[in-house]
């Protein structure tokens, strides 16, 4: 791997730009493997350079029916944040958090981490006890956020409407200042070059169609539509498809799969400085570099894996984002389009091992994964290869709906995911 | 949006007048206190996600208000068919059959 550099930039910039190749190969898959990753999102991705580069498991193949990057990666709306309720999700977040700071030196890979600040507004009574809530959870957990009256709102984010003849006042909102959006795309391909010149394999176009297993239950390799590919340990990192590609091994799971939808406006110039969430009303802003503004919408009702969802979802998003930010009421939206995540009972994550020695499963992100891409990547790859949880994941089993010990960040929310 | 056939006001209608209300045919055990923990998370927790053909429960909230339950594909969102609730599941078979038919017609 060629190393990026303002050194390689300005000799490029000599010749064309014409020697900056391939930033990694496209192999043809091995007989077997150590270890096999199912899906080339940037949570499989960063779970596979983190094999490679924490413990030095190089022999090691991510698979990916489509293209890398090709699922929800490339189809969030890029938001980082880390202020959620609970100890465990404190932990799992803000790990992330951590390790985003320094992951664009780390992979050599400019990700465009940006810390412009992620505000949630508060437009009633119930909203303003629940964010201050968090506001002192987060802060004895040592995670950055807090309480800002609706004048501070307004002077950190100036589109805000704050009259108090607003259909949704603005009481206060809860800033995160160390959240921000990074470039989704750039997180996976910045974890594919990086994994790929560790020695990792990126095979894409190419589909598991079942798991194989030895007498003892254990897994052997996958069944792809290029042939069979042998593995001691295969870990399902398939968001939306999880429960399906769990059903190859005869695990069923604590997971429906919903789509999930967003869209992007004609691109304008620098007019948004942060992202603003409010959930209540369902509106979930921010600018990209480009210029577009990246609007998150709200889930359908029901469950699918259609990648596409109905245009009354997206609609009640923008009528709420009209409401409270007037001068985007004539932008015109551009495109949008749909993503089907993996919703568990209680809103947190699974990274665990399985009933099925060997097979392991990082999924139930829901509707906010991308945030988690390097924290999750990070402790993914140390339960695979210790066989056991990293301290930050321990909580996250599949058990825990058995037990009872649930991470309820459903009911911490108090709002439709 | 779906255009949802209510078996009751035997009529389609848009999404917005339907409530989701989860997979079909789950059956809560008259023996709740004889349930084990294992036994209580497959029925409350578990779900089989079907890729494919599910079968799940509506709610005609802003119609006649009842329950009942579709057969449904889950990749192309196409609904096979809406029965009363109560009624056995549907052959699937017959059901495929009947829509690459009709398909085949039109």
């Amino acid at each position: 791997m060629r190393r990026f550099s303002g050194f390689a930039v300005a000799r490029e910039a000599m010749r064309a730009h014409k020697g900056w190749g391939q930033q990694w190969d496209n192999p043809e898959p091995k007989s077997s493997y150590d270890v096999i990753i199912i899906g080339a999102g940037g949570h499989g991705l960063a779970t596979a350079y983190y094999l490679a580069k924490e413990h030095g498991i190089t022999n090691v193949a991510v698979l990916e029916k489509g293209w890398l990057g090709g699922g929800n990666t490339g189809r969030n709306t890029t938001i980082i944040r880390s202020n959620y309720l609970f100890d465990e999700s404190a932990g799992l977040y803000n790990h992330a958090v951590n390790l985003w700071e320094g992951l664009s030196q780390d992979l050599n890979y400019n990700v465009m981490f940006s810390q412009r600040g992620v505000m949630m507004m508060a437009h009633n009574v119930h909203d303003v006890q629940v964010f201050k809530r968090h506001v002192h959870a987060n802060r004895l957990n040592g995670v950055d956020n807090e309480w800002l009256t609706p004048e501070q709102a307004k002077a950190y984010c100036p589109p805000l409407d704050i009259s108090k003849s607003a259909r949704y006042p603005v009481m206060g909102a809860a800033l995160q200042r160390k959240g921000g959006t990074a470039r989704h795309d750039a997180v996976a391909w910045g974890y594919a070059r990086a994994a790929a010149a560790r020695g990792v394999h990126i095979i894409q176009n190419c589909e598991v169609t079942g798991i194989k297993r030895g007498q003892g239950g254990e897994v052997t390799g996958v069944e792809t539509s290029r042939g069979f590919i042998g593995a001691k340990k295969v870990g399902v990192v398939a968001a939306g498809n999880t429960s399906h590609v769990m059903q190859m091994a005869d695990v069923q799971m604590p997971l429906e799969s919903f789509p999930l939808q967003a869209l992007v406006s004609e691109p304008v110039k620098p007019c948004f400085p942060c992202v603003v969430m409010s959930n209540t009303v369902h509106a979930y802003i921010s600018q990209s570099d480009k210029g577009e503004l990246v609007i998150g919408a709200g889930t359908d009702q029901y469950t699918s894996y259609s990648q596409t969802g109905g245009l009354h979802v997206i609609q009640h998003t923008l009528d709420a984002i009209c409401e409270i930010f007037p001068i985007f009421s004539r932008m015109k939206m551009l495109r949008s389009w749909g993503g089907i995540v993996d919703v568990t009972p209680d809103r947190s994550p699974i990274i665990a091992q399985t009933p099925v020695p060997g097979l392991y499963v990082n999924c139930g992100w829901g509707t906010g994964g991308f945030k988690a891409t390097p924290g999750s990547g990070h402790v993914f790859a140390h339960t695979i290869a210790k066989a056991a949880p990293h301290k930050i994941n321990e909580g996250y089993t599949m058990e825990r709906f058995t037990t009872g010990r649930l991470i309820d960040e459903a009911a911490a929310a108090a709002v439709s995911h | 949006m779906l255009l949802i056939h209510c078996p009751y006001c035997a009529e389609e209608r848009p999404e917005t007048e339907f409530a989701h209300a989860g997979e079909a045919h789950i059956e809560r055990s008259t023996e709740m206190n004889a349930l084990t923990d294992e036994g209580f998370s497959k029925f409350f927790f578990y779900r089989d996600n079907t890729k494919g053909t599910t079968f799940e429960r509506w709610r005609h909230i802003h119609g006649c208000g009842r329950y009942f339950n579709a057969a449904r594909d889950t990749v192309s969102d196409k609904f096979l068919t809406t029965y009363k609730a109560g009624e056995p599941k549907p052959d699937l078979s017959k059901l495929v059959d009947d829509q690459t038919n009709a398909g085949a017609k039109s």
